[in-house]
């Protein structure tokens, strides 16, 4: 398995659509990591390493997916970006600088850097909706119209009403609570919004809806959006780039385009392929000829029709 | 609270019976011990049962660590407030004697040891096999209408739920720090109020536990000891009796060296 390379040998078509979209984008990482390794427990019999040598950049506007089977540390990852956890080696790098040069500079970064965990509604504590969402620009200690002001931001983004921000966020559907935690986040405004499996556990309605939260707040605020998520298909379908986590180690990492031509090697690690890409993998071991790199149900269908001879539908 | 370390070493392999009781027999001869050479003697076996563990001693060490303050605050009295004749010095009402060195120096030993052997029957017994040996060592209490499969269950939840609930706080306070809550700086006041964002949902999580739990064991048909069969039954081995008849004869050696004054 070749080992964090960026995989820039296959060409495709496809992939246009995809470097299209980091054009434009400024070229000063927002994120950088540097050789990034963390163990948990040192010194004692449960000492585990959970990520190593990992170096990873985020750029300004990015919408990145990280993705891994169970254990591959991306939770571990996401909690270095925003000074949680400590590196047990290596930097991290925000703007340029090590969120851990100073204590008010870590506790800073907090703002900056969002982070919505997994479940995240399990951290809810207020008495009323408004009051939860607000508990973190008020920690920012911004005036009260601020707050409010902001309050109404993120009800806006996670399309919370009027009516539900009074209500008691253990009144709330499953759904609407995880809605509320997240614009919990939001009202900080970071400039970074990392989100740990943001759908897991949600019906498919909720589930779009909470997409669609997360997609009005990059527009709106230009923000880097990092998410981790299971579902390969999510990532191919919203990602600028992808960076795939095995075993510890960051191992793939590129543009849709360029992470699925390395299908085979993602099925090796346990990963689930989006359907797609499992079908021009089967076509291809039975001998058709198709280019690599294809992930969509578009993309399959014109190299499919191509194939034919561009004939076929108009 | 104890810790258990996986491990393979006969310490590990013994039935958990006879660890509660070799610990219980190792603290009453600990209290029985006078003399240097009793002390000696109780050091002797606590090195012994180290070594047979496998454990590292620093892993014993870090665990008095939040016991440090204890520990020096019983030293500190026994110090400056045992009587005796043979004054060092006094400062105010605080009088340094010779005795007061002794019985400090003893007390210390005492207590490092008494804290060691509990973590050497704590890290190297699962907690659901102590409190499965607690529940048949204390069987007999049946007779007199004790409940001892409830205590029994009772404790073992309340282990089972303990890093559970670490864990749980853990995450709950990662999430709010996320927020910007700062558990670290302020007074006393500031950060017990900080704690509200972690202790809400921890409680309403726990209790949400303990209704699941309820359900899940009343769907399996839970109810009570009666009647209730194990898988893993314990059975006293070679080296339990063996365990058991050495902590016996260390004892009885303390016993006899204080009786007869050494
Ligand atoms: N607090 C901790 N103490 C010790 N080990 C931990 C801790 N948190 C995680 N680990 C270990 O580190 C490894 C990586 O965990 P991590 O939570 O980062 O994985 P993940 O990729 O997020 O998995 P998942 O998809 O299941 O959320 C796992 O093997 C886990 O057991
Ligand atoms: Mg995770």
């Amino acid at each position: 398995m070749r080992g964090g390379a960026f995989p820039g040998i296959c060409l495709i078509s496809a992939a246009g659509a995809d470097s299209e979209k980091r054009m434009g984008i400024p070229l000063e990482p927002i994120i950088t990591t540097k050789n990034l390794t963390h163990i948990y427990s040192r010194g004692t019999p449960f000492e585990h390493t959970a990520i190593q040598g990992v170096d990873f950049e985020a750029y300004p506007g990015e919408y990145l997916c990280v993705i891994g089977h169970t254990g591959s540390g991306k939770s571990t990852f996401i909690q270095h970006l925003n000074g949680l956890l400590k590196p047990t080696e290596g930097t991290v790098l925000f703007e340029g600088q090590d969120i851990h040069g100073s204590k008010a500079f870590t506790h800073s970064i907090r703002f900056q850097v969002g982070l919505v965990f997994q479940y995240p509604e399990y951290q809810l504590f207020e008495e009323t909706v408004r009051k939860d969402i607000a508990f973190g620009p008020r920690n920012m200690k911004l005036s009260p119209e601020e707050i409010e002001r902001r309050v109404q931001l993120a009800a806006q983004w996670a399309d919370l009403d009027e009516a539900l921000l009074e209500k008691s966020p253990f009144d709330l559907s499953g759904g609407q609570k995880r809605r509320v935690a997240i614009a919990g986040v939001m009202a900080m405004q970071p400039k970074v919004l990392i989100l740990d499996e943001p759908t897991a556990g949600l019906d498919p309605d909720s589930r779009a809806e909470v997409m669609a939260n997360i997609e009005r707040y990059r527009r709106t605020m230009n923000a880097c959006i990092i998410m981790v998520s299971h579902s390969m298909e999510d990532a191919a379908e919203n990602a600028d780039r992808i960076f795939v986590f095995h075993d510890s180690r960051l191992e793939l990492r590129g543009t849709p385009a360029e992470v699925f031509c390395h299908s085979r090697e993602l099925q090796d690690m346990g990963l689930a392929i989006p359907k797609a890409a499992q079908i021009a993998l089967r076509l291809r071991d039975m001998g058709m000829e198709l280019p690599e790199g294809l992930y969509t149900n578009e993309q399959l269908k014109r190299a499919l029709l191509q194939r034919k001879g561009g004939a076929g539908l108009a | 609270m104890g810790q258990y370390f996986p491990g393979d070493s006969v310490i590990h392999r013994m039935d958990p019976r006879t660890k509660i009781l070799g610990l219980v027999i190792y603290i009453v001869a600990l209290f029985t011990a006078k003399s240097y050479a009793s002390y000696g003697l109780m050091l002797l076996v606590l090195a012994l049962v180290i070594r047979l563990s496998t454990l590292r001693l620093k892993m014993l060490l870090k665990g008095m660590k939040p016991l440090l303050l204890v520990i020096i605050f019983t030293a500190f009295l026994n110090l400056f407030f045992t009587e005796g004749e043979h004054v060092v010095f006094q400062v105010w009402k605080l009088r340094l004697t010779i005795e007061g060195v002794r019985t400090a120096g003893f007390m210390l030993a005492r207590l490092v040891m008494l804290i060691m052997g509990s973590f050497l029957m704590t890290y190297t017994t699962p907690p659901m096999a102590l409190t499965d040996g607690m529940e048949r060592l204390l069987n007999p209490l049946k007779k007199i209408k004790f409940p001892v499969h409830e205590f029994a269950m009772m404790m073992s939840i309340a282990l089972r739920f303990i890093p559970t609930l670490v864990e749980e706080t853990d995450k709950i306070m990662s999430a709010q720090k996320a927020r910007g809550a700062d558990f670290e700086t302020g007074s006393l006041m500031q950060r017990g109020k900080a704690l509200i964002p972690v202790l809400v949902p921890l409680f309403i999580s726990a209790f949400r536990r303990a209704d699941e739990l309820a359900v899940a064991m009343e769907s399996r048909c839970y109810h009570g000891g009666q009647g209730r069969t194990r898988m893993n039954v314990l059975v006293m081995q070679r080296r339990d009796k063996l365990g058991l008849l050495f902590c016996l004869l260390v004892l009885a050696a303390t016993i006899a060296l204080a009786v007869f004054g050494l």
